[in-house]
């Protein structure tokens, strides 16, 4: 009998922690799948960061550093200088990609350090409870704007990826969204390329994967799916914003 | 042979002679030319210098680059060395080996640029959170830059251990002739590093323990082997101590100052001699004793107001009146100012408190 469905390599037998309907499961388990399908499971180093998925390290079966919130971006750079032919990639959350580790991941992208970002955004701190991020949307309920995002007191949302875009460091910039089946199959062809142009030696590669947190969201993780493409959206475009083919 | 060299030069020199092939920095003054060293000299060896975009995201590559198993370094000043705590504090606890140089400067806040000896504290008792120490080696002389920095680099990877060399603006920037002894080949293997897990187990470089008892057994190991380098590893100098009645405990430059303070004593027929702290952790307490115990009183030398006079204060335990001269802003005590407190003392019976300036 073939087996059709197994886990892949690149996962260890370790039992997720997320939350029932959390896709920060259905992204891991999409890296594994790139990894074990470009064969470079033993060749790869990954950095966990501060957030729900600090236990990556527990999850991804390869060789793993955890890093200082926000630090991944700089952790990854001191290992890729050290082991340039082995693939590195981070794992960050928005509160701790886009808040607290701005410059680290700015700065990783605007050296077009060649390593692979992976950037979950759940518009929203899942970790401690819900509080305002800042990618969190004008209006969003969270436990720090309990009357929504004021955006004329708390600002506005960062489309981290345009922003990037704005560099000429990276190489690849893309957005995904894993709500629905067809989503799933293109942000996995996404995350592939990222980690493509690192092994192609190309630059700096990005994705940013839209996620649903529907404990702190307050929903039922399909009302969650569904409020995810109503409001995430419209705001986070999904695509390729940034694709080299060769190196300039 | 001997060359003329900064002692921020020298770090670097030596640095590469000890196989450091990865430089992370931010600059900052009194010690810019550590880093403009190393971008010369770095790719000429084949290693990789990196300005990077802050000392937080510096002393967080020295993470990455010393959890991939190379010998690495970072250098910093007063305020970039507090920005650097967070990333330390994760080094200690992940026991990553790693070489970290503080030139101070004068403090607090963005102080002034003249050289100080005011982060002695932060330091020796942390600065970061958590129950961890840094090894820290202050040296006295261009020459002592050089070969602390090769012995940083030894220990680091002998105690998997953060080893911070800490000197002031004036051993970093003032010029005396060096020579490069060669080292010992370092310990190259690193099986916990992480490389790609080719034909092994998966290595992880972590710090978080959920569990509370995990997280005590690992505190329990960490204080285990801060243990054993206090046993081994107390390193410091005497001078004239063996039948001094005024010791004079100082590191760094102030020692040189006070041991030209306590050459002017002698001449004067007062029996003053010198103790001089090489690893200020671990502290030399023991040996400190030893020779308060035969003497009548210690004045301790500082250019701050009064930091390694606490640790003078626990190893002489109340047998002997600790008194204290200090400069502060980067301000130098000068020797004949020393001196001037030495003969106090033999004035005042041994037991005259100077308070810090
Ligand atoms: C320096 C520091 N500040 C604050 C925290 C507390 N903290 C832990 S996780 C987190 C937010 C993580 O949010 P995000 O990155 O969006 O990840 P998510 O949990 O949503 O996946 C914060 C603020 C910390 N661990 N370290
Ligand atoms: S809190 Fe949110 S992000 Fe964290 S595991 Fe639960 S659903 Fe996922
Ligand atoms: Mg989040």
């Amino acid at each position: 009998m073939a087996t059709m469905f197994a886990r892949p390599e690149a996962l260890t037998a370790n039992p997720f922690h997320y939350c029932p309907g959390c896709t920060h499961g259905v992204i891991h388990r999409l890296v594994a799948e790139v990894i074990d399908e470009l064969g470079i499971r033993e060749n790869t180093v990954a950095v966990a960061s501060v957030g729900c998925s600090v236990l990556a390290y527990n999850y991804f079966n390869v060789d793993v550093q955890q890093a200082a919130h926000g630090r991944a971006p700089a952790v990854a750079t001191g290992i890729k200088r050290v082991l340039p032919d082995r693939v590195v990639f981070t794992y960050q959350g928005d509160g701790d990609l886009a808040s607290i580790g701005t410059a680290e991941i700015v700065h990783a992208a605007a050296r077009g350090e060649k390593i692979t970002v992976i950037f979950v955004n759940n518009a929203n701190y899942g970790m401690t409870g819900g509080q305002l991020a800042p990618t969190t949307l004008p209006g969003q309920v969270t436990t720090t704007s309990p009357s929504g995002r004021d955006v004329t007191r708390a600002g506005y949302p960062i489309r981290m990826v345009e922003m990037l875009a704005t560099l000429d460091g990276p190489a690849y910039l893309a957005r995904a969204s894993v709500h629905n089946p067809a989503q799933v199959v293109k942000a996995k062809k996404m995350l592939r390329r990222a980690f493509e142009v690192q092994m192609q030696g190309l630059g700096f590669a990005l994705v940013e994967v839209l996620s649903s947190c529907p404990t702190n969201w307050g929903l039922k993780p399909v009302e969650a799916l569904r409020w995810l493409e109503k409001n995430m959206l419209p705001y986070y475009p999904t695509g390729e914003f940034k694709c080299l083919q060769q190196a300039v | 042979m001997k060359t003329l060299m900064k002692g921020n030069e020298a770090i670097g020199e030596a640095a590469i002679l000890a196989g450091c092939r990865y430089f992370f920095g931010y600059p900052i003054t009194p010690q810019t030319e550590l880093p403009e060293y190393l971008a010369r000299r770095l790719p000429e060896v084949n290693g990789v210098f990196l300005q990077a975009e802050s000392e937080v995201a510096a002393i967080n590559m020295v993470y990455g680059a010393a959890g991939a198993g190379a010998r690495v370094m970072t250098s910093s000043s007063g305020p970039g060395i507090s920005l650097k705590q967070e990333g330390i504090s994760y080094i200690a606890a992940a026991e990553l080996p790693c070489v970290i140089v503080d030139i101070m400067r004068g403090g607090p806040g963005l102080g002034g640029i003249q050289p100080s000896q005011s982060d002695y504290f932060q330091a020796t008792r942390g600065g970061g959170h958590g129950d961890y120490r840094l090894i820290v080696l202050a040296p006295a002389s261009v020459q002592e830059m050089a070969d602390l920095t090769g012995l940083a680099f030894e220990l680091a990877d002998r105690y998997r251990n953060p080893v911070l060399l800490l000197g002031d603006g004036v051993l970093g920037q003032m010029m005396e002739p060096v020579s490069f002894n060669p080292l010992p080949a370092g310990e190259t293997v690193k099986p916990w590093a992480t490389t790609g897990c080719r034909g092994r187990e998966r290595n992880v470089v972590n710090t978080l323990y959920l569990n509370p008892e995990e997280l005590e057994a690992v505190n329990h190991r960490l204080q285990e082997k801060y243990r054993l380098i206090e046993a081994r590893e107390c390193r410091a100098e005497t001078y004239c101590t063996q039948d001094a009645e005024i010791v004079v405990v100082a590191f760094g430059i102030a020692a040189r100052i006070a041991k030209a303070a306590v050459d002017g004593a002698r001449a004067e027929g007062v029996r003053a001699g010198l103790v001089r702290p090489v690893t200020l952790w671990p502290f030399p307490y023991r040996m400190l004793a030893g020779v308060l115990k035969r003497a009548k009183a210690a004045l301790v030398v500082e250019m701050n107001a009064g930091q390694m006079l606490e640790d003078v204060r626990l190893a002489a335990e109340g047998c002997v009146p600790v008194s204290f001269y200090g400069r502060t802003g980067g301000m130098l005590p000068g020797s004949r100012a020393v001196l001037e407190q030495i003969r106090l003392l033999g004035g005042k019976k041994y037991g005259h408190y100077v308070r810090p300036a």
